[in-house]
Order: C-alpha cells, then sequence, then structure tokens
C-alpha cells in the first residue's frame, strides 16, 4: 500500500530520491539477493534433512562445520576485499606456507604456542607483501596475488619437499578437531563467530566499512572524499594473510598434517562462495551474512550429495552451475530494477503531460 | 500496483527457480542413494563395501574397483564407489567421513598420504565401519587390514626369472632403475643382485643406470647402455615410465628382438611392444585381483570371521584362501606376468 503512495501524489518534494529508501522496508530486507541465498540454503536443508539418509546425525553437523571452516574463515577478509574490486588469490597458498612453518617450527622442537603465533606471523608477513606491491607499487592485485599464489606456494613445498610433519602436541590438535561440549558444534566455530561478528561491525557499521563500497564504486571519488585508498587496501591484504595463517594452523591440527601442498584449490572455493554470496566481483556491493550462506550453502550441497552417493564431478559440476546462474541472477535483477525505474519515470511524464494540458 | 506486480512476480520467479534447483538436486540424489541405506539395516550383517581410491577417473583404480564390484556382488553385498577427482592428501577426509555417517559395512581406501586420512578413518572405525587399505597402506594402526598387492622379494624374483628365462640363463644384462635414491627400485635391485647371484651364476649384471622415471632420459640411458656393452643380452627396468622408453628406444632400433626387456610395466603402454616383439613378458600385480581379495577381506572382517589378527584366514572367492601375515598385511600373492597371450585382457 504505502509503495504506490509517493508515485500517485504528485511530486511536491525534491526531485531527488535515495534509491535505497525507494523501497519499503519489508521489501529492502527480503527481496536482496543474500536473502535468496539464505532461503536457497534453508530449502536445501530441509530437503535433504526429509530426502537424504543419514543426513539429520549430529555428525554432519560436526564434520560439515569442521571441513568448511577454513573457507569461513578466509570468506571474511576476501569479502572486504572483494568489495573494494581486488582480489587475493594468494590465500591458498598462505595456508600452505603457514602450515609447513607450523610444522617445522614443532618438528625443530618449538612450544606449539609459539610455533602457531610464528606461523600466523608469517602469514601476516605475506599479507604485507601482497599489500604492498598492489598499493605502493601499484600493480593490479589479480596479476600480484597470481605471483605470490606460485610464489608462497614454492616456497611452502620447497622448506618441506614432499615429506610431511605429522606429529603434533595431543592437546593441541584435540583442541582443533573437539566439539563444544554438549553439542555437535566443532570449537573452531567459536574463533569464527567472533571475528565474524567484528568482520560485520567493521564492514556494516563503521565509516572504515563504508569507505570499502566506496572504493569499490569509484576509487576516484573516493579518494576525493578524503578516504586513503592505497592504506584502506593495505589493511585489507594484511588481514587475509594473517586470517589465512590462522586457517592453516587450523588446518594443519585437522588432518595433523603439515605439507607444502595442503589446501591446494581453497582459493577458488573461497572466492566463488564470496560471489555465490551475493558480493559483486566489481566491487561496491555485498554483505556479510549473504557470504556466510554462499559458504554454508555449497558445503551443505556437497555434503548431502555425496551422502547422497553423487560422484565428486557431478558435485563440481552443480556448484559450478549454480554459481554461474547466481552471477547471471545478479545482472538480470539489476537490468530488472532499471526497466522498472525506467517504468516508472515514463509514466510520470505521461501522468504530468495529462494533468498540464 | 504497477510496480508491485511486477517485483511480487519477480519474487514468484525466484522461489520456482530455488523450488526447481531443490527437485532437480533431489533427483539426482534419490536415484543415486541405493549404496549405504539399504545395506544399513539389510540382514544381520551389513554387507555394504565401499571403495575409495586415490581418485576417479584413474584406469588403473577402475580396475581395482571393477574387481572389487565383481566380489562384492558374489557374496551378496552392496557395492559403492566415491572419490575425490584429484589425489591431493586430505580430499578424501570427506569422503571417508560421509561413509561413516553413511554407517557402512566396510571402506576400502587406497590411501593418498598415510598420515592426513588416519584421524577421519578412526573416526570412522569408531562408528563401527571396518576399514580396509590396497595399493598403498595407511599407517598399520589406521587400519584393520592391508591389502599388499606384492612384496619386495616377489617384485625381484619375477623379473629375475623372466630375464633368464628369455637371455637362456646366460650372459650380460643392465638395470635401467628410476632415480638414483628411490626408494622402492634400490630395495629390489638388491635383492635381484643377491636373486642372480644366487640361483643364476652365469648372468653378470653389469650396469645399473638411472633414467629419473623421466621418459627421454630412459630413452638416451637405453641407447647409451646398448651402444657401451655390445654383449647385452637384455635390460630390466622395474619402473613403469622406465621400460616404456626402453621398449620405445628398442623397437626403432637394430637390436629389436636381439636384446630382451622386462621388468614392471603396465599393460596399456606396454601393448604396443608386446604386439611387435620388442617384449616378450613384463610383470606387475593384478588390480582386478587386488580389488577382489580387498572386497572379500572386507567382508570376512564384517561378518567377524577375522579380526586381523596375524594368523586368520579367509576364503576370496576364486582366488582361494587366504592368511593374515604380521602387521594385520594380507599379501595378494606373486606378481602377475603378462605376456602376448593375455594382454588383450585388461586395460589399465
Amino acid at each position: 500500500m504505502t509503495a504506490t503512495a509517493p508515485a500517485s501524489v504528485p511530486d511536491t518534494r525534491s526531485a531527488r530520491t535515495y534509491a535505497a529508501y525507494s523501497r519499503p522496508l519489508w521489501r529492502r530486507v527480503l527481496l536482496t539477493r543474500e536473502s535468496a541465498i539464505i532461503g536457497l540454503l534453508i530449502v536445501v536443508i530441509a530437503v535433504s534433512l526429509a530426502v537424504v539418509p543419514n543426513f539429520d546425525s549430529p555428525l554432519t553437523v560436526t564434520y560439515l562445520l569442521r571441513d568448511i571452516a577454513p573457507i569461513l574463515l578466509i570468506a571474511l577478509p576476501m569479502t572486504l576485499i572483494i568489495i573494494t574490486e581486488e582480489i587475493d588469490l594468494s590465500v591458498a597458498s598462505v595456508v600452505g606456507l603457514s602450515s609447513v612453518m607450523t610444522g617445522i617450527l614443532t618438528q625443530a622442537g618449538w612450544p606449539f604456542a609459539l610455533a602457531a603465533i610464528t606461523a600466523i606471523l608469517v602469514g601476516t608477513i605475506a599479507g604485507v607483501v601482497n599489500g604492498f606491491l598492489v598499493t605502493v607499487v601499484g600493480l593490479p592485485s589479480l596479476a600480484v596475488t597470481i605471483g605470490t599464489l606460485a610464489l608462497f606456494r614454492g616456497i611452502a613445498v620447497g622448506l618441506l619437499g614432499t615429506t610431511a610433519v605429522t606429529d603434533f602436541p595431543e592437546f593441541w590438535s584435540d583442541l582443533a578437531k573437539d566439539n563444544i561440549p554438549g553439542t555437535p558444534i566443532p570449537g573452531i566455530m567459536i574463533p569464527f563467530v567472533v571475528l565474524a561478528i567484528a568482520f560485520a561491525i567493521l564492514l556494516h557499521f563503521t565509516p572504515f566499512g563504508r569507505s570499502l563500497y566506496a572504493i569499490g564504486l569509484n576509487k576516484e571519488a573516493a579518494s576525493f572524499s578524503g578516504i586513503n585508498v592505497g592504506r584502506t587496501k593495505f589493511w585489507l591484504f594484511v588481514m587475509s594473510g594473517a586470517i589465512s595463517g590462522f586457517a592453516g594452523v587450523y588446518f594443519t591440527l585437522l588432518y595433523s598434517n603439515a605439507r607444502g601442498d595442503n589446501a591446494t584449490g581453497l582459493e577458488l572455493q573461497v572466492i566463488a562462495a564470496v560471489l555465490l554470496g551475493g558480493v559483486s566481483i566489481f566491487g561496491g556491493r555485498g554483505a556479510l551474512h549473504g557470504v556466510i550462506a554462499g559458504v554454508l550453502l555449497i558445503g551443505v550441497l556437497g555434503s548431502a550429495l555425496r551422502l547422497a552417493g553423487v560422484t565428486s564431478d557431478i558435485i563440481n559440476v552443480i556448484t559450478g552451475v549454480l554459481l554461474v546462474l547466481s552471477v547471471v541472477s545478479a545482472s538480470l535483477l539489476a537490468w530488472l530494477r532499471r526497466r522498472r525505474i525506467s517504468a516508472i519515470g515514463k509514466k510520470k511524464e505521461r501522468e504530468l503531460a495529462a494533468s498540464s494540458s | 500496483m504497477f510496480t508491485k506486480q511486477r517485483s511480487r512476480r519477480f519474487g514468484v520467479a525466484i522461489t520456482a527457480a530455488a523450488a526447481a534447483t531443490v527437485l532437480a538436486l533431489t533427483g539426482c540424489a534419490s536415484s543415486g542413494d541405493g549404496g549405504g541405506d539399504s545395506g544399513g539395516d539389510g540382514g544381520d550383517a551389513n554387507l555394504s563395501v565401499t571403495f575409495l581410491p586415490k581418485n576417479l577417473g584413474n584406469p588403473y583404480f577402475d580396475t581395482s574397483s571393477a574387481g572389487g564390484q565383481e566380489a562384492v556382488e558374489e557374496f551378496g553385498g552392496e557395492f559403492a564407489e566415491v572419490g575425490p577427482t584429484e589425489a591431493s592428501p586430505t580430499s578424501q577426509v570427506s569422503f571417508i567421513q560421509t561413509a561413516a555417517q553413511q554407517g557402512v559395512g566396510a571402506l576400502v581406501v587406497s590411501a593418498n598420504d598415510p598420515e592426513a586420512i588416519c584421524d577421519a578413518l578412526d573416526e570412522a572405525s569408531g562408528a563401527g565401519v571396518k576399514v580396509v587399505t590396497f595399493d598403498s597402506d595407511t599407517n598399520p594402526e589406521c587400519r584393520d587390514l592391508f591389502i599388499n598387492q606384492a612384496t619386495a622379494e616377489g617384485i625381484a624374483k619375477v623379473q629375475v626369472d623372466l630375464i633368464a628365462e628369455q637371455i637362456g640363463d646366460e650372459g650380460q644384462v643392465a638395470v635401467l632403475s628410476a632415480s638414483a635414491n628411490a626408494t622402492n627400485q634400490n630395495a629390489w635391485i638388491e635383492m635381484m643382485e643377491e636373486e642372480l647371484a644366487a640361483s643364476h651364476p652365469d648372468i653378470e649384471l653389469v650396469e645399473v643406470v638411472y633414467g629419473d622415471d623421466d621418459d627421454q632420459t630412459s630413452f638416451d640411458k637405453t641407447a647409451a647402455l646398448l651402444q657401451t656393452y655390445p654383449e647385452l643380452k637384455g635390460i630390466i627396468s622395474p619402473t613403469t615410465v622406465g621400460i616404456a622408453a626402453a621398449a620405445r628406444y628398442l623397437s626403432t632400433s637394430e637390436y629389436q628382438g636381439q636384446v630382451a626387456l622386462t621388468g614392471l610395466g603396465t599393460p596399456n603402454q606396454m601393448r604396443e611392444y608386446v604386439e611387435d616383439g620388442t617384449v616378450t613378458a613384463f610383470a606387475l600385480w593384478n588390480p582386478a585381483d587386488l580389488g577382489y581379495l580387498a572386497a572379500y577381506a572386507a567382508q570376512a572382517l564384517i561378518t567377524g570371521e577375522i579380526t586381523g589378527e596375524e594368523g586368520d584366514t579367509f576364503e576370496a572367492g576364486k582366488l582361494g584362501s587366504y592368511e593374515v601375515g604380521a602387521d594385520g598385511t594380507v599379501l595378494l600373492g606373486d606378481p602377475y606376468v603378462f605376456d602376448a597371450d593375455n594382454i588383450g585382457d585388461f586395460d589399465f
């Protein structure tokens, strides 16, 4: 009802309207890509519970969350980076490098906590290298991180060769695998939730977060409005490195295995999930709840299909189709909205013409 | 009104699309199902066996899984094959977890990494799944049984026997190996030397050369061997890359049919050289038998016929009776010899 009110009343107010407030609240909240993904996630879970045998066991929740935890973690900084129209392809190699550092230092007799902190620091330094090359040297992040993807992976494999470190203190590897007491939810979800809340506040409720959208939409305009574009992006790459380092330590403990080729290809899973979650690869749009739903959607779908005995090739095909559809639907939605807005404009013109004659 | 209708229609479209996707997905789901569930509550023993090779789409493992399926169908169980598309160390973990969730009777795994899948296998064992490894073992404490394709002694002996037969038990032979520090090959070569000294005193091993498991290097080393030792009567190449490269060199040279070649190779690589007479016979194990035996071992574990202790014996259909050796290992037997008569039966 309220939707039609401003259109039918001859426009006596300012001609300027704010796109974000042109629609009623319920529609702004519900008709978004984020809610579409969340809706799809709920439907997939409901159908899997009803149809797929053994999907309802608590083990499913444990295994699922445990396996996608590295993707969930890295998706947080990746969202921020993609919103600023950059990309970090080196995250999986940083996971591998951090995993190898954890292994080598533990093997050398360092206390595990110290080895883990050093590994996270190494990840952070990897992020500094990316950030430096992108912002100070001014190279495109796609080229830089393709380069560091190979570089960090090369260092990781070079340090440990084809061997693996597999002996880690029981206390720490249990900590990585154990569930929160009394629930089927793995303990890694605690640091994830804390980080997710921190990133959500940072992205959606701080001037820093708003500046990321501004940079993604138009970095010259953002720069002229007083945002230090270079420094902002630099910190995003550092964050990405640090979180990937942390994910590397977790990965190592989860599989009790430090190897140079750990987590190969993880970067594509992260980016796929972020894009599925409604973040635009052209920057300037996206929200964290959509991304988390995107990661969960890919994870739940994979888990349900595996349980149903679908082979991994077909699972890849389905995830790929889903991703393409989600990107296409974003363009389609934007096109429909443009058509609708121009239709409103024409209608107004006709009304004005009718009333003046 | 106009705007509202349109957006409502759009909303409906989204919902419909989502529903269609989900329907399509569950369509796949219910058709591919069968494996774990119906086996879960069938009879007193859960005879569902899931094969998890290193990766899918690998002819070697296609052959072993076909052997496994044959065995599972013989004893009336449910066969399933799952696996990752690439053989990375941790890619098998989610499939092991899935098998544990499905409550399959046994999981038959060829491990991509001896350690990385250990915890997942432990959890599966905890959920009542019997774990059999084949082809590539994990650490012994992570599984119930390992089906070993061949022992080092068996591999060394079959190659020495083949070359002795082909060159008339006397003359000079050389070895074309993988890299100089390849653990398996070095162990086999050492045993071949012992076997030659003990049983074939008239055969002289003149040199061991290393082709580094590189096709071109192996090809060049073969050429060099033949020039250095004009009296050379035979070459043993205990590596699949080496034997194929040596066969390629021999088949185009004047030495074809004059210098014998044997070793470890796969039928698909060696087929043309067996057919054109360059190679009379070579050895490897039969992956179909390996999968077949692994499936029967899984069945014996599920029914409680064996527990995986040393000395346990079980029947494996057409392969006969097997005994569990030290460290929960079952040996398939002597390596399999491929020649012109039987190579047509294999495709891996």
